[in-house]
């Protein structure tokens, strides 16, 4: 007779018939299915509409086809006559101010924004009252008006009609900006908008010769030569017809670069706690399966009897277990799916950025692949050690359990199931390297509280023999054959270290926020003192009480032309300091080393080196590209290129918050170029207000920034981000529980049948109780703390070596996490056994 | 002269059993009285349906009569709640099983030293052990019902049971999912404890052989006593008497 496995077709066969018993005991096993694919589903379905939306809006959320942005001058008349040809090109200017209410005499920083009368070139500015845009903004009775957001209305306690003082005129408030078009794009800000036309921005004399301005020249291309590939056309024409014009240029296919990442980065994190809350549901497939297989140790056995080879019986029951994995993932696609129109119905009104909702089959397709992955990976081992195991022994395996491993076919199909698994999710990141990492961390974290679940056992059955009988019981429970700790310990070990890391990582976060930084951070910061307004501040600020500490330097802004005789543009740095040479960047001189700047190579210069241009630049620079010491960096300030050696290297401290620079060139370098100057301030709140007046009386044109209320805005953002990843981490320790709940449920049949025993012995209820609470809080407590630590470890190393910044051990936070998963686990194990205390003990011992 | 004649160890009056079931109500003891002495070794016999183990469940507290009352060992088991018979149970009585009922996930050892775990007993252990050894299984302590043969986990369920020196020793068909030759091993193992410790046996068997082999047969029909003669040992007693 042949040993061949029958066809697959009579698996298929089988495994129907076997179906048709209905899926009892399948509850958790799709809940688990569900619930992760639902994440992923959902994560990927609504960055698609975010992303997509940002695409589709890209004229709109850029201002135009395309953006010329450039630092500190406007474009030359060579320059606007070459874009101009042909097209509508709309010039705005932005910057930083401070503007102050006439009546109320209240003062904040505002991002000023003037426009032509082009402006909007896409899209439109939605006005309360309504009304023509260039009306709001005209001059009327010798005053010119402006737009401005609700935010600043609310900041100054004023209304329309309104006059405000911004530099040197006053403008009066004629309607509210309910939306601006290009809002988007114009990235983190620090105020609310004003609106300005050209000309009373030019009136306001706030820009001077070296204030921090943005220009930009926004330009609408002729009809039928706005397809993508047209615009990257144009594009390059302008790059090779005007190379040295020093402009950023930016066209509407990625119209906001940032958001864009930042959304995508979001959702990367998100698919992979989502891709988690998988994993963890994983053990609750793999129980699950177990389980269905327990109940089908008879059936195994007759189909061994009677002839079925092992391989047989694996396809039979595979079979079943995908077509169940199928249903699992396809309510999963369901809800995931629908996610982006319950986001459009709830909060699209909210959204600071246009969403494009629909249904986008790319995001359903990956996670139902990593959904029928994670079921094929977690069900081959019971599926092969079923098979593997003999007609006899499968009678034996709860207190036997069969010692011999899956063949090695089956090892290698799930191992390479995992890998596809972890090989989908790294390569389809577009950080290849945080996802790879946080895979490592979360499989570090399944391997260790397999270990765990392991020594906990290990140390019960190794317990000393207590004298309460309930306590040896508990500690009997928890290392016996067929017991749930393994389970237990992974599912909800898993949900909880993923939370511990987030809360940790949010509470360091926020530590800095709230706690360090305003301890260590100046009251203010003031951007663009003349040189001949320096004595004038300074003696107002010393004028003022409280003040502890007043530090300046001279600002200006540069752009890096060349390394090493290197064009920037050929230069390929290390990723983590890329940045540097996008745009422009802070620069200053000084003749002594700054504060919070620590030498690691070369010497300062010292004063006696009064002609030589040098340049210090920071550690981190140096290694990311490549620079050594007597190396040239040419870098362009205000239209003039100024090359200097670099002469020493330094690290420095950013977390104070000072004021300190990555290129610092020695004063003969930056000799005659003209600059603005940098102060921070140090001093009582109780003077700020005060203080702020008073400067920004006398010298409208200096930007104020005060860091409490800078910080109040960080705090905002950081804020509804961690909403964002805590609900998704929540996803987790929801799958976490319903695995635990599962393997809880898996085992009440024995616990009833236990707890029957235990009082035909003798036991009363309140002794079996007690038992059970003593096994669940150990069960619960030693898992959180495994968490705790892990998540300890995991949220110490992005803090500490990711993000650079000082550790906070947070005990509250623990502590709340412990106690929590403690109670959790002794709540949901005695709603599991609450039958078991009050069974009948007469049905019970009839009935076995 | 007067003598003292103590009060039975176990009396039932006008027992009355009667249980709901699809069909309608069940009457499985139907106004039952028996009374049975100290020390007695009492064979329950009966076709199936007769109400043995119904019997056998109320005199362990384990199934409440519908009327009637049962008194064990000087306490009214009415009275009791269900944490009072459990009590009661640990104290005073010890059952063996026809299949068995072990706890699966607990040793051999750990099995037997459980009624005296909860008793309280610093010497749980020692006594599990020595009792095991007294059934023959010094070498299984340490495996698992599952590991253990028919025979071994229903000598481990009668260390179990008489470990704690119960008063009564209720066993219900101990050797019906036995063979024969293990069936009376346990048998002659179950006596001896009988014999030694004094201890009140009520047995419950479909084997007339068996059943005779006590100092008195008690015959159920119908939830009702249909008969009682005495055993092979009351007739030994006699004859030695």
């Amino acid at each position: 007779m042949s040993g061949a496995n029958p066809p697959l077709s009579l698996a298929f066969k089988f495994a129907r018939r076997e179906l048709r018993g209905g899926l009892t005991g399948f509850r958790v096993f799709l809940a688990c299915l569900t619930l992760g694919v639902a994440a992923i589903a959902a994560v990927g379905s609504v960055s698609s509409a975010l992303v997509e939306g940002l695409s589709q809006e890209g004229q709109t959320i850029l201002g135009g086809d395309v953006d010329f942005r450039l630092v500190h001058r406007e474009a030359g008349a060579e320059e606007i006559a070459f874009i101009s040809q042909g097209t509508a090109v709309s010039k705005s200017a932005e910057m930083r101010a401070m503007a102050a209410s006439l009546r109320t005499d209240e003062r904040t920083l505002v991002e000023l924004k003037s426009v032509d009368d082009l402006y909007p070139l896409y899209g439109s500015i939605a006005l309360t009252p309504s009304m023509n845009f260039g009306d709001a903004l005209a001059m009327r009775d010798g005053v010119w008006g402006t737009a401005v957001e609700p935010a600043l209305v609310d900041r100054l306690e004023v209304e329309i009609g309104d006059v405000l003082q911004v530099g040197e005129i006053d403008v009066q408030i004629r309607a509210i900006v309910e939306h601006e078009p290009d809002r988007v794009a114009g990235g983190f800000a620090l105020g609310p908008r004003l609106f300005l036309s050209d000309d009373a921005m030019a009136a306001t004399g706030l820009i001077r010769l070296g204030s921090l301005v943005n220009y930009h020249y926004r330009v609408r291309l002729p009809e039928g030569q706005r397809l993508n590939a047209d615009v990257a056309a144009w594009v390059a024409s302008v790059r090779e017809n005007l190379p040295d014009a020093g402009w950023r240029i930016q066209d509407r296919s990625d119209s906001a670069p940032g958001v864009r990442r930042f959304v995508e980065r979001v959702a990367l994190f998100l698919t992979l706690v989502g891709l988690t809350a998988l994993v963890v549901g994983g053990v609750g497939v793999g129980n699950a399966v177990n389980s269905y297989l327990d109940t089908k140790r008879d059936v195994i056995a007759t189909f061994k009897c009677i002839g079925a080879p092992g391989g047989f019986i694996f396809n039979v029951y595979l079979i079943q277990v995908m077509a169940l994995a199928i249903v699992g993932v396809v309510l999963g696609l369901v809800l995931g799916g629908i996610t982006p129109f319950v986001v459009q119905w709830a909060i699209e009104d909210m959204l600071p950025i246009p969403a494009r909702f629909a249904l986008y089959p790319a995001p359903l397709v990956l996670a139902a692949g990593y959904g029928l992955l994670a079921a094929l990976a977690f069900a081959i081992w019971p599926l092969a050690r079923a098979r593997e195991i003999s007609a006899t022994g499968l009678f034996r395996d709860l207190v036997a359990p069969a010692r011999a491993l899956p063949r090695k076919r089956y090892i290698v199909s799930m191992v390479l199931a995992l890998f596809l698994l972890a090989g989908l999710a790294i390569g389809l990141a577009d950080r290849m390297d945080f996802a790879f990492w946080f895979i490592v961390g979360a499989l570090a974290s399944f391997v260790g509280l397999r270990f765990t679940a392991m020594g906990l056992m290990a140390l019960a059955r190794r317990a000393p023999r207590f004298k309460s009988p309930e306590l040896r019981l508990a500690l009997s429970n928890l290392h016996r054959p067929g017991s749930a700790t393994a389970s237990v310990v992974l599912s909800l070990g898993l949900g909880l270290t993923l939370l511990v890391t987030i809360s940790l990582i949010d509470g360091n976060l926020s530590e800095q926020i709230n706690g360090e930084l305003p301890d260590r951070a100046p009251s203010f910061f003031f951007v663009d003192i003349g040189p001949d307004q320096v004595d004038g501040f300074e003696s107002i600020v010393h004028e003022a009480g409280g003040v502890r500490e007043l530090n300046r330097v001279p600002m200006l802004r540069g752009r890096v032309m060349s390394v090493g005789g290197v064009d920037a543009k050929d230069i390929k740095p290390a990723a983590d300091v890329a940045w540097m040479l996008q745009g422009d960047r802070g620069i200053t001189y000084a003749a002594d080393l700054p504060a919070g700047s620590e030498l690691v190579q070369g010497d300062w210069w010292g004063p006696e080196n009064e002609t030589g241009s040098l340049i210090s630049i920071t550690e981190e620079m140096a290694r990311g590209f490549d620079i050594a010491l007597g190396d040239e960096i040419t870098v362009n300030v205000l239209g003039r290129n100024i090359s200097a050696t670099v002469a020493n290297t330094r690290n420095v401290d950013w977390g104070n918050v000072g004021i300190n620079f990555i290129f610092v060139f020695s004063p003969a370098a930056l000799q005659g170029a003209p600059h603005t100057n940098l102060a921070t301030l140090v001093m009582d709140e109780a003077g700020e207000l005060d203080l702020q007046r008073a400067v920004s009386k006398a010298y409208p044109n200096i930007t104020i920034v005060r860091v409490k209320e800078a910080l109040e805005a960080v705090n905002k953002l950081l804020e509804d981000f961690a909403m964002a990843v805590r609900a998704t981490s929540v996803v987790t320790l929801a799958s976490g529980i319903i695995v635990l709940a599962g393997a809880m449920a898996a085992g009440h049949r024995r616990r009833v049948y236990d707890a029957v025993v235990l009082k035909v012995l003798g036991a009363t209820r309140a002794k079996i109780l007690k038992a059970y609470v003593w096994e669940y809080a150990l069960l619960g407590l030693g898992t959180a703390l495994v968490a705790a630590f892990a998540g300890t470890v995991s949220a110490w190393l992005v803090v500490t070596q990711v993000m650079e910044a000082p550790w906070a051990f947070l005990p509250a936070t623990l502590s709340v996490t412990i106690v929590s998963a403690t109670v959790v686990t002794v709540a949901l194990g005695l709603v599991g056994t609450w039958n078991a205390l009050s069974a009948k003990a007469a049905l019970v011992l009839r009935a076995q | 002269m007067f003598f003292h004649v103590p009060d039975p160890i176990i009396r039932l009056s006008d027992l009355k059993l009667t249980l709901p079931s699809v069909a309608g109500e069940v009457n499985i003891l139907r106004g039952l009285s028996l009374d049975i002495e100290e020390g007695e070794a009492v064979g329950l016999v009966g076709p199936s349906g007769s109400g043995k183990s119904t019997l056998l469940m109320v005199l362990a507290g384990l199934e409440k009569p519908s009327s009637g009352s049962v008194q064990v060992a000087g306490q009214d088991m009415g009275t009791m709640n269900e944490d009072g018979l459990a009590l009661f149970r640990r104290d005073h009585v010890g059952i063996v099983f026809q299949s068995f009922h072990l706890v699966p996930t607990m040793t051999a050892l750990e099995n037997v030293a459980v009624p005296m775990e909860l008793a309280g007993r610093a010497d749980a252990f020692q006594r599990a052990e020595e009792e095991l050894k007294m059934v023959g299984l010094s070498h299984r302590l340490t495996h698992y019902p599952g590991q253990l043969s028919g025979g071994e986990q229903q000598r481990v369920a009668l260390a179990r049971a008489v470990a704690g020196d119960p008063q009564i020793l209720l066993a219900d068909e101990p050797t019906g999912n036995l063979d024969g030759a293990t069936g009376d091993q346990i048998i002659d193992l179950m006596f001896d404890l009988h014999d030694k410790r004094g201890t009140t046996l009520v047995l419950i068997t479909h084997d007339n052989q068996l059943a005779e082999a006590c100092d008195r047969v008690v015959r159920l029909k119908d939830g009702l006593i249909d008969g009682v003669a005495p055993g092979r040992r009351a007739l030994q007693r006699s004859v030695a008497q």
